[in-house]
């Protein structure tokens, strides 16, 4: 039973994110970026963004963090790529209720974001899952300009 | 040391003292390790500190009523116990203070206003914890002195001739702690307090994770402030101890102001209660001051002596055992440690291996140990930290590399 919420958790399509990210790197050229760091683990994230006419056409990030923030933030680019700046916010916020076990919004494709639902049973790491998120909501609503928090 | 062969430690019985110890967590036995950021509680100090509540409770050094005089006897009593734990001179130099924390505030404080100018320099390490760097910045930025590091070599400890170089006629305060927290170095303090005070500086110890694991005598030490913490010498949180010179502590203007510290008030001025009083504003934290004093109560019956010895051969058994963990790399080797082992495993990141081992009922410490310096120094994000107490076990320690080996499962 433990091993189970521990599987759940330790997924292998996370393990291959956090191993293997997609896009990761710096981003020449982005209209938007963002940092978030978690005080308590040490993680720091960095999101760039390439906004155009409100699309988000391309994603990179940087991550100095844990398995579930890098995967995180590796599916979440994936996620992100062709989407409006409407549709992004929409799915940052089903996200955050997947991760906090809410009722996410019908029609909403969350594809393999759906993995990292086991993390709700771990409270003391929602804070992971959702840092690249914050990242990327704060870069958005930064209309540009260079966000950090600590 | 004879009493390990003559007196074996009674490990069995300390376990029972401890209620929390038998509990399970995700339905393993708890296999309690972070006890560098806080230990558990015997049922002795438990007790003591609701019997306070029960039957001795009043506020303290005021009332000419009978429970006012017991409260105040218990609580000068456990002054006493302080005292004589750390071999202080003089009860007048023992403060009851919230924490370490406090302490090194009370000092940078109180001591830097009245000593610090322009140009003044305050030597710290690289290991420092954050409260023994922070309190620090804060009276530099209003002084204008400034803070110059030690700081440390690959191996963990303190780069020595560094030191000697920064110490100068400039150097007004030296502030360093005893045992590392992130690393488990014990630090060459009375060489280091020595040298300072041939150059006329004063010394400051961050003696939190000394003062559970170390016989600390601050006259033989010679050191001028040494501070620590109630909650990690199995006493209650929220109390703490600052020992200070009592020259220096009589030549320091008060920290803060109100009721308890003052001998006089009058809208024309006031004059300050004695020491140690005249640091200890407003009402005490009359039952944890007296729950300390039991925790000391509970390591003096043990005697430290036979407590070093047991914690060494845990802290041996365990590098030992991690050391043979492939991939597996200590951080801090030390010649001198003291009952802490921070690690890291390859890219695995420490707070994924702190969720799986507390999967697993064991509870470590992840994260910077509110120590960045050192992550910076050893260029890591984080690490993993087993840091260990009277009331561990060998059995416990090769449960813990059990549950490593778990981690290396998972991620392969």
């Amino acid at each position: 039973m433990i091993a189970g919420e521990l599987d759940d958790l330790y997924q292998d399509i996370i393990l291959d994110h956090s191993k293997n990210p997609r896009n990761s790197g710096y981003l020449e050229g982005a209209t938007h970026s963002a940092k978030e760091s978690n005080p308590l683990c040490g993680d720091r994230i960095s999101v760039y963004l390439t906004v155009q006419n409100a699309e988000i056409i391309d994603f990179t990030f940087e991550a100095r963090g844990c398995a579930i923030s890098v995967a995180s933030a590796s599916m979440m680019g994936q996620m992100m790529k062709g989407k409006s700046v409407a549709e992004a916010q929409h799915l940052f916020k089903q996200f955050i209720a997947l991760i906090n076990g809410l009722d996410v919004a019908e029609g909403v494709e969350l594809k393999e974001l759906q993995s990292l639902s086991g993390v709700k049973q771990f409270p003391t790491r929602i804070k992971c899952a959702t840092l690249s998120w914050h990242a990327l909501q704060r870069a958005l609503e930064s209309g540009g300009i260079e966000v950090k928090t600590s | 040391m004879t009493s390990r062969s003559t007196n074996p430690f009674p490990i069995k019985q300390i376990r029972s003292d401890f209620p929390i110890l038998s509990q399970k967590v995700h339905g393993k036995p708890l296999v309690y390790l972070d006890n560098g950021a806080s230990t558990q509680k015997p049922i002795q100090v438990i007790k003591a500190i609701s019997g306070v509540y029960e039957t001795k409770y009043a506020n303290v050094h005021r009332g000419v009523h009978y429970l006012s005089q017991v409260a105040t006897d218990e609580m000068e009593a456990a002054r006493e116990k302080v005292r004589s734990f750390i071999n202080a001179g003089s009860e007048k130099e023992v403060i009851f203070v919230r924490g370490a924390t406090e302490g090194i505030n009370l000092v940078a404080s109180s001591w830097g206003k009245a000593n610090l100018t322009a140009g003044d320099e305050i030597i710290l390490s690289q290991m420092e914890h954050h409260s023994n760097i922070v309190p620090w910045q804060l009276i530099a930025n209003a002084t204008d002195a400034i803070i110059k590091v030690i700081p440390i070599d690959d191996s963990g400890e303190l780069e020595m001739d560094v030191f000697r170089r920064l110490l100068s006629e400039k150097t007004k305060m030296v502030a360093i702690t005893h045992v590392s927290n992130a690393l488990g170095t014990i630090v060459p303090l009375k060489q280091m307090i020595k040298e300072s005070h041939d150059t006329g500086a004063l010394v400051l110890v961050d003696g939190c994770q000394a003062a559970p694991h170390l016989q600390v005598d601050v006259q033989k030490l010679d050191a001028d402030f040494y501070v620590f913490s109630g909650h990690k010498i199995y006493g209650p949180s929220g109390i703490g101890i600052l020992y200070g010179k009592e020259t220096l502590l009589e030549a320091m203007p008060p920290y803060q102001g109100g009721g308890d510290m003052i001998d006089t008030v009058s809208f024309s001025g006031s004059t300050w209660a004695d020491l140690p009083f005249k640091f200890e504003a407003g009402t005490p934290n009359i039952a944890d001051a007296i729950g300390m004093g039991n925790a000391i109560d509970y390591i003096s019956t043990l005697g430290l002596p036979a407590i070093i010895e047991y914690e060494d051969a845990l802290l041996r058994y365990a590098t030992e055992k991690l050391q043979a963990i492939n991939s597996l790399k200590i951080v801090g080797n030390a010649t001198e440690k003291a009952a802490i082992i921070s690690f890291v495993m390859g890219d695995i990141h420490p707070h994924d291996i702190g969720t799986i081992l507390d999967r697993q009922g064991v509870a470590v410490r992840t994260g910077h140990h509110c120590a960045q310096p050192v992550m910076e120094r050893y260029d890591v994000p984080a690490t993993a930290r087993a840091s260990f107490a009277l009331y561990n076990t060998f059995e416990e320690i090769d449960y813990l590399a059990v549950s490593l080996a778990k981690v290396q499962e998972i991620f392969g």
